[in-house]
């Protein structure tokens, strides 16, 4: 084998009750490389990972650091041996400080030296080009800056082999670009990096070489010069797939939504939108575009009735039979019921829309439980519906009576957003449909999205993703801290213009 | 004047008890452990001792008070630990709900308690009162500075363990700001996760502080019996009383230990008012006993108000832990 091996796994498997996460893996991660893992959903890539670091310990098979055998069976052996990973969902204490929870864990004198920390944490970040304030809560600060602290505690535990479970998923892309270069820098200071992603753009743009899961086996490794996109797609999904999305042409355009003047402050009294204008029309899908944070979320929200918009904001809806609704100061429930269907999915996936305890029929039941007419809820209508999302979006699942929590994320998001395209609405918002989902599935929701789009409805969809929005959208509203920077048409904006846009009202600046 | 002081003294022993309670909790729920056993950790801490106490003094001859106070200490610590053991035990190995396991430690200590504490009536001869007086007396003694006139009155006439409640409480919080330790065990009560995943074992600390702390919190009960009521037992329920004061008290000074010390002569100050307080009759008297609920009520309204994340509880309390749950 190769002597340039960090680490060496040979034959791992590891399964959850019934599941096989990882079957006979075999994989080795070599010195001074950054790795990409790749995969879809549930194909094992952070149980693979976890096991590396601690977290979960392999039903059988050998795992080789520097040669050596070991067996890892706490974190804490992991970073004895000098590997780090950064979770997915930070593992951080939100009321410590950086430092502190940088220093968590570690051996030393009795009494904590916070100044002390603090210069060690300043030297770990201008080796490696981080900017933090070692002194700053984490509950004040961004995702960003979160992830840096998850980075920098890694290092400072003298980690040489540092794995990132989709570090991009929450990050803009100059963030990104931000931490590829740091990503950069630790390679040529001699230490591995494995980062788990599905983005085929952020693989070809940082990684020297890639290492493909399917369906918990090895598929095999390419160095990255070597290879294509849509090489990778085929190793991943086991067939070759078409990247490009489907959009064919709106037609019979009609008006459903027309926001005029929206305000909403939050409950700190914040404005969180301010005069925003726009129309949604039936039978076209309207993307929204912005920084995290700039009132994707509060925008639809308040169409769908959960916030409170201000004085002199006017949301008018028109249903099928052509009559107009205003829909401020209506209940969420009014609202879904003239046909408006909201799916948020939140950075933790859980957190809204569905009960992570419940099992899939039971959450479509909480949808649809209020149309009963008796004492009783009736439970055959949302059985019917879960079947039915779960063989037409094929969603992984060992049964109707699974809790959704058991699920993996993609097939999480697959229940929340066929549920809500079940209702048949006339429009429908969803935010981060495919926040974390791999290409297969991603692919299956834009289809989905438009399939809806050609049924007539409204789709108003909030991404992250500059190049899926550029490709799915008839219409792309860019929001800039909370005000309108305009509406471009799908067909013709660029990424740099929607970019300009979101961060500088209007993109005057090109002008 | 002097009935100022009478309130104040009142108030730091009534105080004492309830601080030991509240010291040993914080420690337990900065754990992430939300041991509402805590009076009858207590009660198995008081009867302990006092059961300590009253073998040594019938069976020796001459009994000394230090060795009295060294027998029921040990005793004490020994049976509150052991409290604190069977629900670390039950909580985190075998991750049963806090806080049915608490409340049943509570009905448990408690009936342990008064059962002994009967027992011990019959054995000494079943009239009256039993009393260890030589024990109590070691636990009582004060030294020359408390004959300085009203500030050795209101400073320095109280029994060691007055002191020592006020020690323990600024320890257990210099540990949690200043050590590493400190630092590893909130993480701990924080999110258990982020402790394990940074190489903290989250088992071993949780036991500890569990154990450590029910053994402070026996020390709560044992002063009751040794000092407060001069050694000798009554089953009438007071240590209970106490042991959700105690309770109350750890909200009361946001999960800080530093603050619980004046928060608990606060509370002692409230509690023994109504005696000072002329005009009051029966049903007024019985609202007055209420004021330290209510000031911690009044509390808990102002930190919910005010959001700021330091003084909410520890994130995880009540929860279990369990690596690879998903």
């Amino acid at each position: 084998m190769n002597t340039n091996c960090a680490v060496r796994m040979e034959n791992i498997n590891k399964t959850f009750g019934e599941v096989r996460a990882n079957d006979g893996v075999n994989m080795e991660i070599r010195h001074g490389e950054i790795l990409s893992l790749l995969g879809e959903n549930g194909s094992g890539k952070t149980t693979l990972m976890n096991m590396l670091a601690g977290i979960y310990f392999p039903d059988d098979g050998q795992i080789f650091v520097e040669g050596r055998e070991v067996f890892i069976r706490s974190p804490k052996d992991a970073i004895d041996l000098g590997i780090g990973m950064v979770h997915q969902h930070f593992k951080l204490v939100d009321v410590f400080t950086a430092a502190e929870n940088i220093v968590l864990g570690m051996p030393g004198k009795v009494q904590l030296d916070r100044k002390q920390l603090s210069a060690e944490i300043l030297e770990i970040s201008e080796k490696y080009g981080f900017d933090i304030d070692p002194d700053k809560k984490i509950y004040d600060m961004s995702v960003s800056e979160k992830q840096t602290v998850e980075i920098i505690k890694v290092l400072y535990r003298g980690a040489r082999i540092l794995i990132l479970d989709e570090p991009t998923a929450v990050l803009t892309p100059q963030e990104t670009e931000k931490l590829f270069s740091v990503m950069r820098s630790m390679k040529e200071d001699g230490k591995s990096v494995v980062i788990i992603t599905h983005k085929l753009h952020e693989v070809m743009a940082v990684s020297d070489r890639v290492a493909v899961l399917r369906k918990g086996e090895y598929i095999g490794d390419v160095a990255t010069s070597g290879t294509s996109p849509l090489q990778l797609t085929e190793m991943m999904v086991g067939k070759a797939v078409s990247l490009n999305i489907d959009r064919p042409e709106p037609k019979d355009r009609v008006e459903r939504i027309s926001v005029q003047n929206l305000s909403v402050r939050d409950v700190e009294g914040i404005r969180k939108l301010q005069d925003v204008s726009f129309t949604a029309y039936g039978g076209e899908i309207l993307g929204i575009a912005g920084i995290s944070g700039c009132g994707q979320k509060e925008l639809l929200e308040a169409i769908a009735g959960l916030q409170r918009a201000e004085h002199g904001s006017h949301i008018a809806y028109t249903d099928k039979n052509g009559e107009v609704h205003e829909l401020i100061g209506k209940t969420p429930l009014e609202i879904e019921k003239l046909g408006v269907a909201l799916s948020f999915v939140p950075e933790d996936r859980l957190g809204m829309g569905l009960v992570s305890d419940m099992d899939i029929t039971d959450n479509m039941l909480l949808r649809s439980y209020q149309r009963g007419r008796g004492f009783f809820a009736n439970r055959r209508y949302p059985r019917s519906v879960a079947s039915e999302v779960v063989s037409e979006l094929d969603v992984a699942t060992p049964g109707l009576n699974t809790p959704v929590r058991e699920l993996s994320g993609g097939n999480v998001q697959k229940v929340l957003v066929g549920r809500e395209i079940a209702l048949h609405p006339t429009v429908l918002m969803t935010a981060y449909a495919v926040r974390g989902l791999d290409i297969n599935t991603s692919y299956t929701i834009y289809n989905l999205l438009t399939e809806q789009k050609m049924k007539g409805v409204a789709v108003i969809y909030v991404g992250e993703d500059l190049d899926v929005l550029l490709e799915l959208c008839d219409r792309i509203l860019v929001l800039c801290g909370g005000q309108v920077s305009g509406i471009l048409d799908g067909r013709s904006a660029t990424k740099e213009g929607v970019g300009l846009m979101m961060t500088q009202l209007g993109g005057d600046i090109h002008e | 004047m002097t009935q100022i002081i009478a309130l104040f003294s009142a108030a730091i022993v009534f105080g004492t008890v309830i601080l030991f309670g509240a010291t040993g909790e914080i420690l337990t729920e900065k754990s992430g452990n939300l041991n509402l056993g805590v009076p009858g950790i207590m009660y198995l801490g008081g009867i302990a001792g006092l059961v300590g106490a009253f073998f040594y003094e019938s069976s020796a001859a001459d009994p000394l008070p230090w060795v009295g106070v060294a027998v029921s200490l040990i005793c004490s610590l020994a049976a509150a630990m052991l409290g604190g053991l069977i629900y670390s035990f039950l909580t985190i190995t075998l991750r049963a709900n806090q806080n049915v396991t608490g409340l049943t430690l509570t009905i448990f200590g408690s009936g342990v308690a008064n059962f002994f504490g009967g027992s011990l009536q019959k054995l000494a001869g079943g009239v009256g009162q039993i009393s260890v007086a030589t024990t109590s007396s070691g636990y009582r003694e004060v030294t020359g500075l408390a004959d300085l006139g009203t500030v050795g009155n209101l400073l320095f006439s109280y029994g060691f363990l007055t002191y020592a409640a006020i020690v323990i409480a600024i320890a257990v919080s210099y540990f949690l700001k200043h050590t590493r330790s400190g630092l590893n065990l909130r993480a701990v009560g924080e999110n258990p996760a982020t402790a394990d995943a940074a190489g903290i074992n989250v088992t071993k600390n949780k036991y500890l502080a569990t154990c450590i702390g029910a053994g402070i919190s026996g020390l709560g009960g044992l002063y009751f019996v040794m000092d407060y009521t001069e050694g000798t037992w009554s089953n009438d329920g007071s240590i209970e009383r106490l042991g959700w004061l105690a309770v109350a008290l750890v909200i009361f000074a946001m999960w800080k230990s530093d603050k619980a010390i004046w928060g608990s002569y606060l509370f002692g100050v409230l509690f023994w008012m109504f005696l000072y307080l002329p005009g009051l009759t029966r049903a007024s008297l019985e609202l007055c006993k209420m004021l330290p609920y209510v000031v911690t009520i009044i509390v808990l309204i102002v930190v919910s108000m005010r959001k700021k994340r330091e003084n909410q509880p520890p994130a995880s309390l009540g929860l279990a832990y369990f690596r690879e749950e998903r």
